[in-house]
């Protein structure tokens, strides 16, 4: 399973806005923004996307994204508090996760592109899923956003979550 | 002050026993974490016996009873143990992944009679002592057992259920959902056990904690099924005390005022000993937002 997540996030390693990204055709384009905050003490947040079915199992883990620099392992420590995802399948992963986590990021707009024929869209079956995008950020708070969609993709769309407070606009781009 | 001084003296004696107490007062612990990462190695946790929770304002909980139960099942000792004068402090290495069970279980009796004296007497102490420390000419004895069992969870990582098994000995809660896995608003379901098996039409009260900054205590009460099972939506997140108990083992009267309740004849001993028992189960559960 892990293995086969591996090859899904192209330009994930980097830490730069992934304008730089490959311009590739994307069944599943997923947008989000991390918002600059107005407090005392910032933290990167520790970012989780997943797919989950209508009884909230994890159909795919797309992304974490937590702190990688800090020695034996201390970021893995902070995972706990991206509640929602640890519960619902971070605890049972080993981290790092080949494919899925990733350095922290700072402020500003990402994308992650999921490509037709690779995993986890191959694996897929068709249903009502949910993405969800969950943050937490040390000393700060936790939002989750979720945004509903049915699979495979009938018509093109934009779909839209918009946080108040840990994430900015969550766009799913889906296109058939 | 002499006086207060005194009856503090006298307090605190008494609370040696306390497992073995009524209580009128609330034993807990409070672990300063339920859910970890593996990159954890350690958690702390407070014992304490007071009517507010989760505060430490009347006395220690004693750490005589203490079991520690680790994810495959053996027995982890405590470490940097302190007693003070309002509550008992330890530390648990979490050397392995899994669930964790942090319990105080107490299997004792309770006697009074009326001595040669005429004046009335009580003890507590271990079944082992009894012969040894009630006179043979006792009058009007009455011995009571008491098992009390208080206790927390901890989970490193992804939860299993070892250390959740049952003793078979008095009342005990058995979690359907994983007590490491509760959740604001999301229902939990579990099942008490009598002497290992269902505890049906038992009363369960569920206490939230922050009772100094609120006004009621605002009790959530459940009531066991036939199968023993009851279940709770979480209306909020943070620490819950959760109690049940049998033959007055909470806030029952004493032994020696108390008549038989319906529900005492239910909890006499396994062995068919005429002999009254008091149980009581109190849980510190943590529910996440």
């Amino acid at each position: 399973m892990r293995a086969s997540l591996s090859i899904v996030l192209c330009g994930l390693g980097s830490l730069g806005p992934l304008a730089a990204a490959p311009a590739r055709a994307a069944d599943l384009d997923i947008r989000l923004q991390i918002p600059q905050l107005d407090v005392a003490e910032y933290h990167r947040p520790y970012v989780a996307a997943w797919l989950e079915r209508p009884d909230q199992s994890v159909a795919a883990n797309l992304a974490v994204w937590y702190d990688l620099r800090k020695r034996d392992h201390e970021g893995e420590k902070y995972l706990k508090d991206l509640r929602q995802w640890w519960r619902r399948s971070g605890r049972d992963l080993q981290m790092p996760a080949d494919g899925i986590s990733g350095a922290t990021r700072a402020v500003g707009d990402y994308e992650l592109k999921f490509v037709p024929g690779e995993a986890p869209l191959a694996a897929l079956p068709a249903g009502d899923y949910q993405l969800v995008v969950e943050a937490a950020r040390e000393s700060g708070g936790r939002e989750l956003l979720k945004i509903p969609f049915s699979w495979p993709v009938q018509k093109a769309s934009a779909l839209q979550a918009q946080g108040n407070s840990e994430l900015g606009t969550v766009t799913l781009a889906l296109r058939p | 002050m002499k006086v207060s001084i005194t009856n503090r003296v006298r307090v605190a004696a008494l609370f040696i026993f306390l497992p073995l107490a009524a209580q009128a007062h609330k034993a807990f612990f409070v672990p300063s974490s339920t859910v970890l990462t593996e990159s954890d190695h350690e958690i702390t946790v407070d014992a304490a016996v007071s009517n507010d929770l989760f505060y430490f304002n009347h006395a220690p909980l004693r750490l005589d009873d203490l079991q520690i139960t680790a994810p495959d099942g053996s027995a982890l000792a405590p470490e940097h143990v302190l007693t003070g004068s309002f509550r008992s402090v330890f530390d648990v290495p979490l050397p392995q992944a899994g669930t964790y069970r942090v319990a105080s279980v107490s299997n004792g009796v309770f006697a009074n009679w009326q001595g040669a004296d005429g004046k009335p007497h009580r003890w507590r102490g271990s079944e082992a002592d009894l012969g040894t420390e009630v006179p043979g000419d006792a009058v009007n004895l009455r011995v009571t057992q008491v098992v009390n069992r208080v206790e927390t969870f901890v989970t490193v990582g992804k939860p299993n259920r070892t250390a959740l098994a049952p003793s078979g000995n008095g009342l005990e809660l058995l979690p359907l959902t994983h007590p490491n896995d509760l959740v604001v608003g999301e229902a939990a379901n579990f099942k008490l056990l009598l002497d290992g098996k269902p505890a049906a039409g038992l009363d369960v009260t569920i206490i939230a904690g922050g009772t100094r900054y609120r006004d009621q205590q605002n009790e959530i009460r459940a009531r066991t099924n036939a199968d023993g099972q009851f279940t709770i939506t979480w209306p909020q997140a943070g620490l819950y005390w959760l109690n049940a108990s049998l033959g007055g083992g909470r806030e029952g009267p004493e032994p020696d005022e108390a008549p038989a309740r319906g529900q005492q004849a239910a909890a006499r001993s396994p062995a068919g000993e005429a002999r009254p028992r008091r149980l009581s189960y109190s849980a510190t559960l943590e529910v996440l937002p």
